[in-house]
């Protein structure tokens, strides 16, 4: 198992991680960090798993060249993370706070039981996206994506904000079935589209028209993703969107027999 | 809603030539079954037995009976049955029940006894040689390896992974925040971390005021992932995914809003009030190469310091489940029987589903052992272990170490009425009421906690004294020192143990 190549230039700690497992790469980026490490540029990533798992520091920033593995960012608190191509399953798994942002698409179970900080990922995202999310007063986690996505979005969220810009390449829906499936909590805003269709939502979800609070929310929010994929705001901001939330924050009140 | 025409299970009876009127009966009651007019008033309907009452009155004025009351007596269609169906005639909702289940299945703990040197090979006397109790949990490695340096002195060369020291073996189960009370969370964390044994967060997070006790916590990871962040990860000396829980196997938990109070809500990080779901699976758990790519996740996240553990309810398959969890790289596999208890469950599903713990526990020693990974995990058992007596048997089976969760609930003051999931325990235990959590005063629960540790230990040497051993180690997984008492050949087989005689 050859050991990573570390680097400093300046500021910034490169890391070569050809042919590297990611023990040692991870093991690499916890020492660097103790030692007072802020700037990361991981090169020649190739599918290493657990990037940026665990660490804590919002001035800690990692470049990463290549595709990341599984739960990138999971139970992160703090850090930038920034991809420059596509990434794998379960990024932001139980996120606490930072950044990420994917150039590329991403995969499944991305943001689960995520509670604060960002992911933004450009392209398509996959199943069960933003499952179990949840909020905490000011803590509020959000999930954008700039193409579609799979079955399973929203399902059981309790709370957070994900937010589908739903830009095909192809001739596809632009998001899967069930919905919002026991949605319970946050809101979920996607493009205006005729794939939103009543029988793919989950029973605990309506669609409603946006309010004066929801445009604020999406102003926000739409400016810093598209500053950071150097998309045209207006453009993108233009479009119709409309909102998914729960009708009950307690869907599951009357099942029992006390 | 229309009157319910089930009939009362209890009857409050207070003698009127002992009563004084003071009122700490009515006081006391939270279920509604003490009223006052110009005296005492039972609601019969409404009484649970919980015994609140009974232990406030400084009369010894109240007593409460099985109702007397007659049913046409059928074997198949019993009394409960009946009283079910009524109730959800009425409601259309599912039955709900807490603590574990109260049907009469056969206890082999009560089928299996105990040898004791005689003679020959003579015991050894506890109060005059010292006993090891201490038990590490956690990963073994498979061989230890040495090297000399130049001076010719050796050093341990094997790289150990982490191992939790426990003073002796037992935990305390997982029970949430939120399921009981801060002071009953408080009390539990404080007599681990006194006795030097290890209580269980559950998978409501830990209050801050607690995390002083937090080396002697199992920080559990459960579906809803409520309360977990990096510095709960951190606090906690194990870390424990929860797949399953004996008294509900295959279902999700769910805490109801009223039980969502402020001080809850911190610790879980969700609004007040809202519910609180965990779904039945981790949904992102679908394989075994999915349960390795969280524990290692968990294991990433907190530098490969503490030993995870992966708890599941005892089901048909749990041999092979176990070994695929070890295989996973779990360092604890806890597994929970169908008799362990719960703050809220389906009554059906209680009742009905999975293994008793004895079963299971034999079945996963043994595979685990034929498999060559026993060294690889530790094994928790878990799921009513109601004395030190079913502890020994459970160590002999193969046990690291027990759980307890009723027991200890007992010890705080619990009497296992079984309407836990009401949130209106009058002994301050399963509720978040303040006026009622007031009752449970943490100091003296901790003392309780750490009485009954202290007094099933001292049971526990005795028991390594008859047995002529000095160390818990030469009990653990030993089930020649068992026998079977009325049970079948297949039975003692699946148990690895022979007949009384044999
Ligand atoms: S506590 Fe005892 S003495 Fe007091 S009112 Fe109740 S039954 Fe009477
Ligand atoms: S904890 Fe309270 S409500 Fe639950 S069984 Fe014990 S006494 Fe009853």
């Amino acid at each position: 198992m050859p050991a990573s190549k570390t680097k400093k230039t300046g500021k910034t700690i490169t890391i070569d991680a050809k042919g590297v497992y990611y023990r040692e790469l991870n093991h690499s980026i916890r020492t660097a960090l103790k030692a007072g490490g802020k700037e990361f540029h991981l090169k020649n990533i190739n599918g290493q798993r657990y990037i940026g798992d665990g660490l804590v520091g919002r001035d800690v920033r990692i470049t990463i060249d290549g595709v990341p593995g599984n739960d990138l960012g999971a139970f992160m608190d703090g850090p930038t993370i920034v991809v420059n191509s596509n990434a794998q399953d379960g990024i932001s798994n139980t996120m606490n706070d930072g950044k990420i942002i994917i150039h590329g698409d991403a995969g499944d179970v991305l943001g689960y039981g995520m509670r604060g900080g960002k992911l933004f990922v450009r392209g398509d995202v996959g199943y069960r996206v933003g499952i179990h999310m949840k909020e905490f007063k000011a803590k509020i986690p959000v999930i954008i994506a700039g193409g579609v996505a799979g079955d399973f979005l929203g399902e059981y969220m309790a709370g957070g904000i994900l937010i589908l810009l739903g830009e095909k390449k192809k001739n596809e829906m632009m998001v899967g079935d069930y919905l919002g499936t026991g949605m319970h909590g946050g809101v979920i805003y996607l493009k205006y589209s005729d794939d939103i269709k009543e029988d793919r939502l989950g029973k605990e979800v309506a669609v409603m028209e946006l309010d004066d609070a929801d445009n604020k929310v999406l102003d926000k929010l739409l400016k810093e993703y598209c500053q950071d994929f150097r998309m045209d705001y207006d453009k993108t901001r233009q479009q119709r969107f409309v909102k998914l939330k729960p009708v009950s924050h307690r869907p599951y009140g009357k099942l029992y027999a006390y | 809603m229309v009157k319910s025409t089930i009939p009362p299970m209890f009857q409050v009876v207070v003698d009127k030539e002992k009563c004084r009127k003071c009122k700490r009966c009515v006081m006391s009651c939270s279920y509604g079954a003490l009223g006052f007019t110009d005296r005492v008033v039972p609601d019969d309907k409404n009484c649970v037995a919980c015994h609140r009452c009974v232990a406030m009155c400084p009369e010894n004025a109240i007593m409460i009976n099985e109702s007397p009351l007659a049913y046409r007596p059928h074997a198949s269609w019993t009394v409960e049955h009946r009283q079910g169906i009524l109730k959800q005639a009425e409601t259309g909702g599912m039955l709900l029940t807490g603590m574990g289940n109260d049907k009469p299945y056969k206890i082999f703990w009560d089928h299996l006894v105990i040898d004791a040197c005689q003679v020959t090979n003579p015991s050894i006397d506890p109060l005059r040689e010292p006993m090891e109790l201490r038990t590490y949990l956690g990963s073994k490695p498979d061989k230890l390896e040495f090297e000399t340096d130049k001076n010719g002195q050796p050093s341990l060369k094997t790289q150990l992974t982490p191992n939790i020291l426990l003073e002796t073996p037992i935990v305390f189960a997982a029970m949430s925040f939120g399921s009981i009370s801060l002071n009953a969370h408080r009390a539990l964390a404080r007599a681990a971390y006194e006795s030097g044994i290890l209580m269980n967060t559950g998978e409501g997070g830990l209050h801050k005021d607690l995390y002083k006790y937090g080396e002697r916590a199992i920080v559990q990871v459960a579906s809803g992932r409520f309360g977990v962040h990096q510095e709960y990860l951190n606090q906690g000396s194990v870390i424990e995914i929860k797949v399953g829980q004996g008294a509900k196997p295959g279902i999700g938990g769910h805490l109801p809003g009223e039980k969502i109070n402020s001080e809850v809500s911190q610790t879980r990080m969700i609004p007040i009030g809202s519910d609180a779901l965990s779904p039945a699976p981790h949904h992102d758990i679908y394989s075994i190469e999915d349960l390795r790519q969280l524990i290692y996740a968990l294991k990433e996240a907190t530098n490969y310091q503490k030993p995870v553990s992966v708890k599941v309810s005892a089901v048909h398959n749990i041999a092979a489940i176990a070994s695929g969890i070890v295989r996973a790289g779990a360092d604890i596999v806890t597994i929970d029987g169908f008799r362990g208890g719960t703050g809220a469950a389906p009554t059906i599903i209680r009742d009905n589903v999975g293994i008793p713990i004895e079963m299971a526990l034999a079945a996963v020693d043994d595979r685990l052992r034929k498999e060559g990974i026993r060294n690889q995990a530790s094994i928790i058992a878990a799921g009513s272990i109601r004395s030190s007596g079913d502890w020994v048997k459970a160590l002999a089976l193969g046990a690291d170490a027990v759980v307890i969760g009723t027991a200890a609930l007992i010890a705080m003051g619990c009497r296992v009425c079984q309407k836990c999931y009401m949130g209106k325990c009058t002994w301050g235990i399963a509720t978040q009421n303040p006026q009622l959590t007031a009752r449970l005063n943490p100091e003296v629960a901790t003392e309780r906690l750490k009485n009954l540790i202290r007094a099933w230990s001292l049971e526990l040497k005795e028991i390594l004294g008859l047995l002529g051993v000095n160390s818990i180690e030469s009990l653990r997984g030993n089930r020649e020192r068992l026998r079977a008492i009325g049970l079948t050949d297949s039975e003692a087989n699946i148990l690895g143990v022979k007949h009384a005689g044999e």
